[in-house]
């Protein structure tokens, strides 16, 4: 057993809380404190073939955060899984810390990509995809996470609109629908992804069996979405 | 210049396992034949050039030397943030191609133009900008741009050229004539013209074919014999090298004359002669700036 083994033992679910606590000082979050804890946590539990121990394997799968605001969740399973030292969590933000309010994959091991601009790791994600595949590795898939309100940027729909025709089976996105879109129609997000040839799955996005079903289901010769609606950002 | 590309970075596919290319519709036809040897490293997004530019830095991430190419304004300022964040922030590195540079294309109009580009990459760290002024020298220069390992590259083509190519080495500026009355920087495709007009001037003419980094060195070693009085003429925005001009000369007294293309819009359309003397470009408006800045002391008498 390896030490990063003992570590994933140490840190499970329950103490996401806690771990973003560190950040904010606030001992008290629960997961509905961050919209994109359950859906992190499932990935990098149950989904993701990655690891601080691999973390320059070209084989590993790639988790592109393109929704970079509130990462807190993020660091915290980071920390959990190995990837950022616990004791890096109380600085947040602050001058000398690698954690700012928005990733940056210079500064944070296991970060495949910085964000913060929105509308960025689709497209990056699209292009990582067409590497991986140009270079006969056809082992590691690709996943992004976005926001339902980052939608709204256009670069996703360039991205989206490509992938599909293209047949980018290894290409995955989850989007997180907290409704915070201040346009949308009800199912338009799912709609908008199987209009361009993906496959899409909407499941609910604090359901942990429901997530991981989604997220592992076949998807033969297209990309594949799941969206994962959770409370309304302002209910 | 412009039909040296496909061919080259064709070759370079060829060669090198790392070099991809990602287009945005314009320049596919060139790339046919490279495409079907190569169908996962030469990839046409479509008309969308923030995934052309999103891609390409995805593509780097993997470890692969992407060559991106498209219109200059569609390349560079379009989806200007996708080259700030994606290729910069991101610390991965590309080859951006562009055609049609400042007015390749006047009777398309202001939407096709781009005399900004260069000074738009000034307001980001670590770019490389090599403007040719040749198809050799073009080719020379795409090569030295691929084989740069990870780094950021702009390598801004145009049909505008000088009759002859000269040896281009990436990095230093070039003596083409000497004089001891001013230091004249040519850039690219400008130097027939500044040749023309400062025959008969006793200028130094240093031709410039990359840009960035400035060859801060070069233009003070110039200056040495020649004096500090310093016309810069590029082929896109006026001005664009002036800060770099008086950076490498910060510690001495010195004048700078930046030369190139007007801010304002002209709308016109025409042929780029046209566009060349409305921008004060062509021979004749050059030796009479260029004249009245270094003065009278640096007109030989037979000279016109």
């Amino acid at each position: 057993m390896t030490i990063i083994e003992e570590r994933t033992r140490t840190y499970g679910y329950t103490d996401l809380p806690a771990l973003m606590g560190l950040m904010t000082g606030d001992e008290k979050h629960g997961p509905a404190a961050t919209s994109t804890l359950d859906v992190l946590w499932v990935l990098y539990d149950r989904v993701l073939r990655v690891g601080p121990e691999r973390a320059d394997d070209p084989g590993r799968d790639r988790f592109l955060l393109s929704k970079g605001h509130g990462p807190m969740a993020y660091y915290a399973v980071l920390a959990a899984r190995g990837f950022v030292p616990v004791d890096w969590l109380p600085g947040f933000g602050s001058y000398d810390s690698p954690l700012g309010h928005h990733p940056d994959r210079v500064l944070v091991p296991g970060a495949e990509i910085g964000s913060g601009s929105l509308g960025h790791g689709l497209p990056i994600a699209v292009g990582t995809a067409l590497g991986l595949r140009a270079q006969g590795l056809d082992e590691p898939r690709v996943w992004t996470l976005i926001g339902d309100a980052e939608l709204d940027e256009g670069s996703n729909h360039e991205a989206i609109a490509f992938a599909g025709p293209a047949g980018l089976e290894r290409l995955h996105t989850v989007v997180v629908d907290n409704s915070s879109a201040s346009w949308a129609r009800p199912g338009g997000i799912a709609a908008r992804f199987e209009a361009a040839g993906w496959s899409a799955l909407t499941v609910d996005g604090r359901d942990h069996e429901a997530l991981y079903a989604a997220f592992t289901a076949p998807h033969p010769g297209r990309p594949h979405a799941v969206v994962a609606r959770v409370e309304p950002k302002n209910a | 210049m412009r039909d040296r590309f496909a061919p080259v970075v064709t070759r370079l596919l060829d060669e090198d396992p790392r070099v991809a290319v990602v287009l945005a519709e314009i320049g596919v036809d060139g790339f046919a034949e490279a495409r079907h040897r190569h169908p996962d490293r030469v990839v046409n997004v479509g008309i969308r050039e923030q995934l052309l530019v999103g891609a390409a830095a995805g593509m780097a991430l993997t470890g692969l030397r992407p060559v991106v190419h498209t219109f200059a304004s569609f390349l560079v300022e379009r989806p200007f943030e996708q080259v700030k964040l994606d290729l910069g922030h991101q610390g991965v590195g590309a080859v951006l191609v562009s055609a049609a540079a400042s007015f390749d294309w006047p009777a398309g109009g202001y939407t096709h133009m781009a005399p900004g580009d260069v000074a738009l990459l000034d307001t980001l760290d670590g770019w490389t900008v090599h403007v040719p002024g040749h198809p050799d020298e073009a080719e020379t220069l795409l090569r030295h741009a691929v084989a740069a390992g990870d780094d950021k590259v702009y390598v801004r083509l145009s049909l505008q050229s000088n009759t002859r190519a000269r040896p281009v080495d990436g990095e230093r500026l070039r003596t083409v004539r000497e004089g001891r009355s001013g230091v004249v920087v040519a850039v690219g495709p400008v130097l027939d013209a500044v040749l023309d007009a400062t025959e008969g001037l006793d200028v130094t003419v240093l031709y410039a074919t990359t840009v960035r980094p400035f060859d801060a060195a070069g233009l003070r070693r110039a200056t040495a014999a020649a004096g500090t009085d310093v016309v810069l003429v590029e082929p896109y925005l006026a001005g664009t090298s002036t800060a770099a001009a008086n950076d490498a000369l910060a510690d001495v007294p010195h004048r700078v004359l930046g030369l190139g293309v007007g801010r304002a819009e002209l709308r016109r359309y025409g042929r780029i002669d046209e566009h060349v003397a409305a921008h004060g470009l062509d021979a004749r408006s050059l030796r009479a700036r260029i004249g009245g800045f270094v003065g009278a002391g640096g007109v030989v008498p037979a000279g016109g």
